[in-house]
């Protein structure tokens, strides 16, 4: 077994060698410009990029025309949501998005407020989810468009999508999904899901990073976006910039192998992940899963380790490569925002730890992860004078705290 | 962020873990820091009556790294000290010693409130004590 182990996998993925295999002719031999129309390089470039962009669309219902690509998901959530907000401007100025966003659609949101857009930001349920019925509500005359995540970066809770799209469609309203987490980890489907713009990555799926596709849809109806990047008009003039030809081949290649071993790798992972979860609640006390287990990811699980705070616990577990709600960990050196829309309290935040399986990890790694971690929380929870006064039957939340 | 030799020794091998009994008059207890801001440290002094050394000291905390090597470290320092030379232990010392990075400095800081916070109460407890006492006589 080697380590350190990686167990980090909603951060990103590593590379698959078979999609590094696909990259290699198109950094050296094969490196046309794929908008060259006049020779044999420039054609080979954009067949390569035509193939790619078959295969991503394949993989998420949608045909090849409606594929744009871009740097990443982040690029994608900013076209999409700039792009609707600036060309449907007359239509309206409101947009619907959950609190529990990534970032690269809460702060585009943030952004467009400055400029005179509306944003909801829906409050989710206890357990992850949108409540449906308060979507409905916040539908205004104005509204030209609701972006919801597909599956959560943090807790792998992937909402009701094809009825947020069903409503979205009744009410005449764009809707936008990040799906950066759940493509090529759970069947999507642009179609059957109703979904007009569909932001991917590839190195959240085994491929290279610095690309991505915004999923555009073409017809009933047919969305149209202002352009963020001004130049050459690629991309149907959504997305200039010359393509990254080895990134998109990637990226094709890569969602060609979720598709083929989409079924087995995801049962594969959630029997993992089951197994991961069953030991560390057989062997330890106060443990808490943060988010639904019934809607999600099968290579999420979110726990909170309650009296032990999660960057002692990373520094304790070394050898393996996981991530922390805990604000220590964070830039912004508060507690997880997604954890807290949950309703999760700070002190339970602080100790939450995010296992992402993937595509290379064992059952010989989930086991020895299992194991360091229980020896870790343990020897924390030796340390910890809120484990001493949870045993000695002191209720936390009556005491008074000296906060600093 | 990559942690000093120091800081990962004292998590590794942290120094007088554990707790002294909080009705001792002679023990001193400090419990600083709140759970929903991730750190909370209970940091306990034993004192000679007569010399006023503390001959013993306990901590235990909740929160990162950091914050259990600089509570670790404050009990080793506090150990043998008298009571007044321990009010002289300020959080730069500790920011030194273990080498804390600016983000990890509220650390330090709580290590030496928790100092303070502890012979305080030992302190109120010997007044209370005297008070008692001088009743009695």
């Amino acid at each position: 077994m080697k380590k350190p182990i990686y167990l980090d996998n909603h951060a990103t993925t590593p590379l698959d060698p078979r999609v590094l295999e696909a990259m290699l002719p198109y950094f050296t031999e094969r490196f046309g410009n794929a908008a060259s129309r006049n020779h044999s390089f420039g054609w080979e470039a954009e067949k390569a990029v035509d193939d790619a962009r078959k295969k991503i669309a394949d993989l998420i219902g949608a045909s090849s025309k409606e594929i744009v690509f871009t740097s990443g998901a982040t690029e994608s959530n900013n076209l999409s949501i700039k792009g609707v907000a600036e060309m449907y401007a007359e239509k309206g100025n409101h947009i619907i998005t959950p609190a529990t966003e990534h970032k690269a659609v809460l702060d585009t949101c943030k952004h467009l407020e400055k400029s005179g857009c509306r944003v909801t930001y829906l409050p989710v349920q206890g357990d992850g989810l949108v409540d449906l019925d308060m979507l409905r509500e916040a539908i205004t005359p104005q509204t030209i468009l609701i972006s919801v995540m597909y599956a959560n970066n943090e807790t792998g809770v992937i909402q009701p999508i094809a009825e947020i799209g069903k409503i979205a469609k009744e009410r005449g309203v764009l809707f936008h999904s990040d799906a950066v987490q759940a493509v090529g980890k759970v069947p999507v489907n642009v179609v059957r899901d109703n979904i007009d713009l569909l932001s991917l990555s590839g190195h959240k799926i085994y491929g290279p990073k610095g690309v991505g596709a915004l999923y555009v849809r073409r017809r009933n109806p047919r969305v149209q976006l202002s352009s963020q990047m001004d130049g050459g008009g690629h991309e149907r003039g959504m997305r200039s910039g010359t393509l990254n030809v080895p990134g998109i081949v990637g990226l094709g290649e890569a969602c060609a192998i979720c598709q083929r071993e989409m079924p087995e790798e995801a049962a594969r992972l959630g029997r993992l992940r089951d197994r991961l979860r069953a030991k560390l609640e057989a062997e330890l006390d106060e443990v808490y899963i943060n988010g639904t287990m019934e809607h999600r990811l099968p290579n999420n699980l979110n726990m909170s380790f309650a009296y032990v705070e999660g960057e002692s616990l990373l520094m304790g577990i070394n050898d393996v490569a996981v991530s922390s709600g805990s604000a220590c960990t964070s830039a912004t050196l508060e507690p997880s925002y997604v954890l807290k829309a949950l309703g999760v309290g700070d002190e339970l935040a602080h100790t939450s730890i995010r296992f992402g399986l993937g595509r290379f990890n064992t059952e010989e790694e989930i086991d020895y992860v299992a194991n360091r971690v229980t020896e870790v929380v343990r020897k924390l929870r030796e340390l910890s004078p809120l484990y001493e006064m949870y045993k000695e039957g002191v209720d936390l939340s009556k005491v008074q705290w000296a906060a600093h | 962020m990559a942690y000093s030799d120091k800081v990962l020794d004292h998590y590794s091998n942290p120094r007088n873990v554990g707790s002294l009994d909080k009705r001792d008059p002679h023990v001193g207890t400090g419990m600083v820091g709140a759970p929903e801001c991730g750190d909370v440290m209970k940091l306990q002094i034993k004192v000679d009556e007569q010399s006023g050394v503390i001959l013993d000291a306990k901590f235990k905390t909740f929160g990162c790294g950091s914050a259990i090597a600089s509570s670790s470290l404050a009990t080793e320092w506090l150990k043998g000290k008298t009571v007044d030379e321990a009010l002289t232990i300020k959080n730069t010392d500790i920011v030194n010693e273990l080498s804390l990075p600016p983000v990890k400095i509220h650390c330090s800081v709580l290590a030496e409130d928790a100092i303070r916070a502890a012979i305080s109460d030992f302190k109120i407890k010997q007044e209370s004590r005297n008070a008692a006492v001088s009743v009695l006589a």
